[in-house]
């Protein structure tokens, strides 16, 4: 249906933010790509007062490499981390992600800062950053404040902003040549949010050995799901068909995943263990993928 | 803050100015206001493709895209799109192959297929699915679909190789 009457205000810097913020009061709401606040409105699941589009403030864009981390500003439409070299390079996760959010069109709008904000239990984003350690930056009237991907998110739509808090950027910890980075997930159709989904970050040696691990489902439970007990079967030991199996048989430790649409929580935990062995074989030494 | 915004966009190459509701989403404005009803309103929550258009170049969900806050924005529709000549191949292949049965899912899936000549020129089949898989076609006529974007997709690899 038609959205709800709003206002609108449009801010082209961090400042401008801030007194709009006030300016509008606690029941207005930040506009970043808009392809899940726009949608909730067409569907009255919110009816902000107004909505204050950042879209124009240009110190939330571009993606750079500082120090030991990939920056990546919090208007980075997930069309521009599917293309951009350097994201390819430094968190290759991120650019595997990309193509299995929705649909081209709606890629060409949609941010990771938005994304990140939202928490939505199914989103491939939130579950990649924590896979990945990033460290979420957040700005307020009072300055910045950086949380760990692993602490940001709280559960169902549920994050660690504070009001008149917004994402400015997120840092990844840079790709090295141990790094084994891969995202699996299993959707009733091309571009729906998954049933079912894993981010995998792994640290692996040359000889095989898995010197850190970083299972985290998404879609399977209120968020980004960290796969603890999984991923500590796997630590330290040789990547092989057995050590994998055990990180299956130690999911039943991690998940707990509520019934939805798609399914109660036995088709899920089934989902969750094919999903970790498809992710998990391809970084098998040659030898054992054949066998 | 406001309910009503004054905007100035480029619709089709040439300079529009309104106030626009807050309310109004894209195609509402390009349908209403500018009388351009190529770009179809459907679903409105941005499933189903029937609205897409181009904005800054790029293809968007109309019903997901406020027209207040097009100020400055470079809009592309069905209309601006044929009028160039950019897609009348493709447009011929839909005709050829009969990939246009209602019609109403027609001027989206045109333009998101014009996206994938424009950046994927070796698009495979499957790369063409992919692609269109968020524009739905109620007739089901996929398989024509697929057929007319594939088919413009060779002529143009054959005509660039000559």
């Amino acid at each position: 249906m038609k959205w709800p009457a709003m206002g609108y205000a449009r801010v082209d810097s961090l400042d401008g933010l801030w007194r709009a913020l006030d300016a509008a009061g606690p029941e207005a709401q930040i506009l970043a790509g808009g392809q899940s606040l726009l949608a909730t409105l067409s569907f009255r699941l919110s009816e902000p007062s107004g909505l204050i589009d950042i879209t124009r403030i240009a110190s939330l864009k571009g993606i750079g490499v500082t120090e030991a981390a990939l920056r990546i500003g919090a208007l980075t439409r997930h069309a521009d981390l599917a293309r951009d070299p350097l994201v390819a390079r430094h968190a290759p996760l991120l650019a595997q992600a990309a193509p299995l959010i929705a649909h081209p069109a709606i890629r060409n709008r949609g941010t990771i800062g938005g994304s990140l904000a939202l928490a939505d239990p199914a989103a491939e984003l939130p579950a990649c950053v924590v896979a990945l350690g990033a460290t979420i930056v957040l700005a307020s009237r009072s300055g910045e404040r950086r949380v760990a991907a692993s602490d940001f998110f709280k559960g169902l739509f549920t994050t660690d902003l504070e009001p008149g808090e917004i994402v400015v950027a997120v840092e990844v910890p840079v790709a090295t040549a141990a790094s084994r980075q891969t995202i699996v997930e299993v959707t009733r159709r091309s571009g729906d949010y998954a049933m079912a989904g894993l981010a995998a970050v792994l640290s692996i040696q040359a000889d095989g050995g898995v010197a850190d691990c970083r299972l985290v489902f998404f879609g399977v439970g209120s968020g980004a799901e960290i796969a603890q007990a999984a991923s500590a079967a796997l630590i330290g030991q040789q990547l092989s068909d057995a050590s994998i199996a055990a990180a299956k048989a130690a999911l039943a430790d991690d998940l707990d995943p509520p019934s939805d649409l798609h399914g109660g929580p036995e088709l899920k935990r089934h989902l969750a263990g094919v999903l970790l062995a498809r992710a998990l074989r391809p970084f098998l030494a040659r030898s054992e993928q054949a066998a | 803050m406001n309910r009503r915004i004054d905007v100035s966009l480029t619709v089709n190459g040439e300079k529009v100015s309104r106030s626009v509701d807050t309310r109004t989403h894209l195609i509402d404005f390009l349908r209403s206001e500018l009388g351009l009803t190529g770009a179809h309103t459907a679903c409105e929550h941005g499933v189903c493709g029937a609205c897409t258009v181009r904005v800054d170049g790029d293809a968007v969900r109309g019903c997901l895209v406020m027209a207040a806050s097009l100020d400055g924005a470079v809009v592309e529709t069905i209309e601006g799109l044929s009028d160039t000549g950019e897609i009348r191949d493709l447009q011929a292949a839909f005709v050829a192959r009969n990939a246009s049965q209602c019609g109403y899912c027609t001027p989206g899936m045109l333009v998101s297929a014009a996206d994938i000549l424009k950046h994927a020129p070796n698009a495979s089949r499957d790369d063409i699915r992919e692609h269109i898989s968020g524009n739905y076609c109620r007739c089901t006529g996929y398989q024509a679909i697929v057929d007319a974007i594939d088919d413009v997709l060779k002529a143009r690899r054959e005509s660039e190789a000559a």
